[in-house]
Formats: C-alpha cells, structure tokens, sequence
C-alpha cells in the first residue's frame, strides 16, 4: 500500500477501535455502555444504525448479559466484538471463563479504569489484571495508531485454528481512550483480505445440534485446561505470523515487546501501556545526560512473552519493573512477579526494583521516569518491599 | 484420555443423554406397584428427568438408566403406587 493511499485523521482511542472494528467486517456487537469506553459503544451502534458496519448491534442491560449474548453470537460462527471498562469487567468475569473454555475467538476492547470503591474514573490496570487468569490473549496498546492496528490484528490471532482464544485490547481509560492522535486508517480491502478465513471448525446449526463447554469431571477438566495452555503457548508463535502479515500491507509492526536501548543499558526499566512513550523520552533525556538506561515495553501480556523479555534483560545490571496495578498484600505486581519469575527461569539474578505508578489515574510525567531511573542507580530502593512510587506521605 | 484426544471447546453432539448412563448417584429408587398405579400419568407431568416412560395403553415403567432418585413421583402418586426404596 502507498501512503498516499493512507487516510490520516485524528482520533480518540475509542474511535480508532470503533472504525477498526467496522473496517473487521464484525457480524455482531452486543456490549453496555461504561465510561471511559463508551464512545466505542455509541460509535459501533451509529455505525450499525447508518448501514456503515453491516452486523448486528445487540443492546443489553448489563456486562454479564453483554458477554453472553457475545458468547451465543460466536458459537454460530460469527465475528463479534464487546468493549467493558473497570466495574463493567469485573461484571463479565464468569462469562470470560466460559468464553476461553469453549474457545471463541471473540475479541474485547477494555479501556483500563480502576475499580470502586472509592469511586473512581481513570486509569490503572487493575481491570484486566483482577481477570489476568481468564485464559484471554492479553495485549496492551501504547498510543492510538496502535490501538487501531492491534484491534485488526488479534482478530486475526484469535480466529487462527491453532488459537482460537478470545483476545482483550487493553488501553487506559482517558489517557488513550479520549485522547486525540494522529492516525493513518487503512482502506478496507486489505484489511478484508488479511481477515478472511474459513468457517470455525465448531459452528452451531440447527439439523445438526451441538453442545458447546459441556460437563466435564476430575478425569477431564484438568485436559482441556491444558489445551488452552498449549493454545497460548501457539498463540505466542501466531503472533509473529500475524504481525508480519500485518506488516506486509500496512508498512507497521510492534512486536510483542518495544525495546529501547536494552542491548547497552546499565537498568531496564520493564513497562506496559500507555506510560512506555513517557519513561522511553526520560530515558532518551538521561543517556543525552550521560546516562546508559533502557526502556522494555511488554505489549503481548498474555501469552507473555517470556524469551524476549529475558533476552533483553541479559546484559542489565539493575531491572526496575513498573506496575500500573496494586495487588494488595502479594510481594510486588503483576508484571514484576512475571518478570521476576520468567529472569528466575533464564538464571539472570540482578536486583530488581519493583515500582507502583500512576494508580486511579495518577499522572507519571518525564520527571518521575527521572527520578525512578535515579533511585535504582542509587541502589537505595532495592528491597523487599514494592515502591509506590508518587504516593502521598 | 490424553488432553490431545479431546475434543476442543469441549464440544459434543447435541442429544447425546439419552444414550449415556447418569444415575449412578441414585440412592433409592422408585418402584411402582402396578396393582395400585391407575396410569393416570400424574408422575410422568412431575418427573424432571424424562425418566418416566409411558407405554402403549397407558401402562407407565421407570428408566433407571436417567432417574436420579429424587422422590417426587412417590410424592405426587395420587393412589400412593409409588414407593422409594433404597439401593443394595
């Protein structure tokens, strides 16, 4: 494609996704409104209203019914689309179970909002991560182009035969979902093209009933379990493939890890979400400075990545991990315990700091990326406990 | 059976109960007294389970392949041909 084929506009996250999820050719919608994602809801069912998205728009009265009603649309065959935030999540956390379990591909956008009470708005990723164990691929975006490219590409991922796991698109509530950048829309045809495929293997039809998740006991729970393990392990291969078919028609690709300087850098800063672009321009700041520091970004959470992530983190002398989520009472968060663990496994044994940042939506600007990448050079921080970094004492 | 061999999804044909045994937690099962029963298919409405089978001329016989042993036919068997009696 040329890039004056390229349309370039501007838009917020949660329009990026809507036109992306238009441009999917999705069969069915069915998802509540919540903030911060609710434009994505309201554009959908514009879209749908106006014959731009030729599909099924379901209303429904809650996120559990949202999900369900998702559940009935894929095992027909069709694909389809939700989007939750926060409270609304934690709603669907029984059907997201069901979903993996039965294997559909259906893909969700979450725009990352932190959960009551107190009650509250903006972001943290404690949403997904209180569903980290969902059996979904799990992938945060960083900016709005990305949001755009990633909600085309885990179609493609979650509907291969050799996946077939749902996939949840995460960005954080504001700061991307009502964010407005620019971003160069693909025209439809190549994406209809990367995106075609044959009908699922399992597809419910009237002459020929079929029963989807049934019961299963002590001497087959534990297999099916495994399958979906050994699907994500697939899926993490996929994902080259996919990205690398994405790349053929679109000139784009991430990866599932951005890395920064890691080949060189004294500390790896370890990071997903919106707040990598923030800590990789401290970073850029220090090494003008005369510092060596490196930014890895984990874009693919789940299945995480975990011989990239240690391949970058070899030549390190200090790894600094970043949780945008609390997990009260464990030794540190989510991503630090994965990082922690997947360098336990590859036998690297450097200190790790494990920081907490930009909880219920607190801003974490170039100046705290300094002042971090500064604590760990000092060596003061390393300890046994988490750092939450910008609390109020 | 190896997590290779199953089916993925757990998907399976639709319709396939009838053709498996699933009253093996049954405690005690119903017995009808064919001399008191008047076939007048009161237990065949009430029985949650399809594990009633009614017979040409009305004559009513228990499935213990599907009943579960949960007592309602003995409950609702207005003349009383229904009695629950514990497994061996």
């Amino acid at each position: 494609m040329s890039l004056q084929s390229l349309r370039v506009a501007a838009l917020q996250g949660d329009e990026a996704v809507a036109e992306a999820v238009r441009q999917s050719d999705v069969d069915v919608v069915a998802a509540y409104p919540i903030t911060p994602q609710t434009i994505i809801v309201e554009k959908l069912a514009e879209y749908v209203a106006n014959g731009k998205l030729r599909g099924e728009f379901i209303p429904v009265e809650s996120e559990h019914s949202a999900m369900s009603a998702c559940v009935g649309a894929s095992v027909t065959g069709a694909r389809v689309f939700t989007a939750t935030s926060s409270q609304g999540l934690a709603y669907m956390h029984e059907m997201l179970y069901n979903v993996s379990g039965m294997r559909l591909p259906i893909v969700m956008a979450v725009a990352n909002r932190a959960l009551s009470a107190p009650l509250v708005l903006n972001a943290d990723h404690s949403d997904m991560m209180g569903s980290r164990d969902c059996g979904w691929i799990q992938l945060y975006a960083e900016n709005v182009e990305e949001i755009y490219d990633r909600t085309i590409q885990l179609f493609k991922l979650s509907e291969d035969p050799r996946v077939m796991l749902p996939a949840a698109l995460n960005f954080e509530g504001f700061i991307l979902s009502h964010d407005k950048e620019r971003v160069r829309l693909l025209e439809d045809e190549p994406i209809r093209r990367f995106l075609q495929r044959p009908r699922p293997k399992h597809h419910l039809d009237p002459d020929e009933p079929l029963t989807f998740g049934a019961i299963a006991t002590p001497d087959t729970y534990y297999e099916f379990r495994m399958q979906q393990t050994e699907a994500m392990k697939a899926a993490l291969r996929v994902f080259d493939e996919v990205e690398m078919e994405f790349e053929s028609f679109s000139g784009r690709r991430y990866g599932a890890v951005d890395a920064y300087n890691t080949d060189k850098a004294d500390v790896v800063m370890v990071i997903n979400g919106s707040a990598a672009g923030t800590m990789r321009a401290a970073a850029r700041e220090l090494n003008t400075a005369g510092e060596n520091v490196g930014v890895l970004a984990v874009k693919l959470y789940r299945p995480f990545p975990l011989e990239q992530v240690v391949s970058h983190l070899a030549q390190a002398k200090a790894v600094i991990t970043m949780d945008r989520s609390i997990s009260p009472g464990a030794p540190s968060g989510p991503v630090s315990e994965d990082v922690k663990s997947a360098m336990q496994l590859a036998g690297l044994s450097m200190p790790v700091l494990s920081v907490v940042y930009g909880i219920g939506g607190r801003d974490l600007a170039i100046e705290d990326g300094k002042n971090i990448f500064g604590l760990a050079k000092e060596g003061s921080s390393f300890g046994s406990s988490t750092l939450m970094y910008g609390v109020k004492v | 059976m190896s997590w290779k061999q199953l089916e993925e999804g757990a998907v399976v044909k639709g319709g396939t109960s009838a053709s498996y045994i699933v009253s093996g937690w049954r405690v005690k099962r119903p017995v009808i007294n064919e001399a008191k029963c008047t076939n007048c298919l009161i237990c065949w409405i009430y029985c949650p389970e399809p594990a009633i089978v009614r017979h040409e001329g009305g004559k009513v016989t228990i499935d213990y392949d599907h009943c579960k042993g949960c007592g309602i036919c003995e409950t609702e068997c207005p003349p009383k041909a229904i009695t629950m009696v514990s497994e061996p």
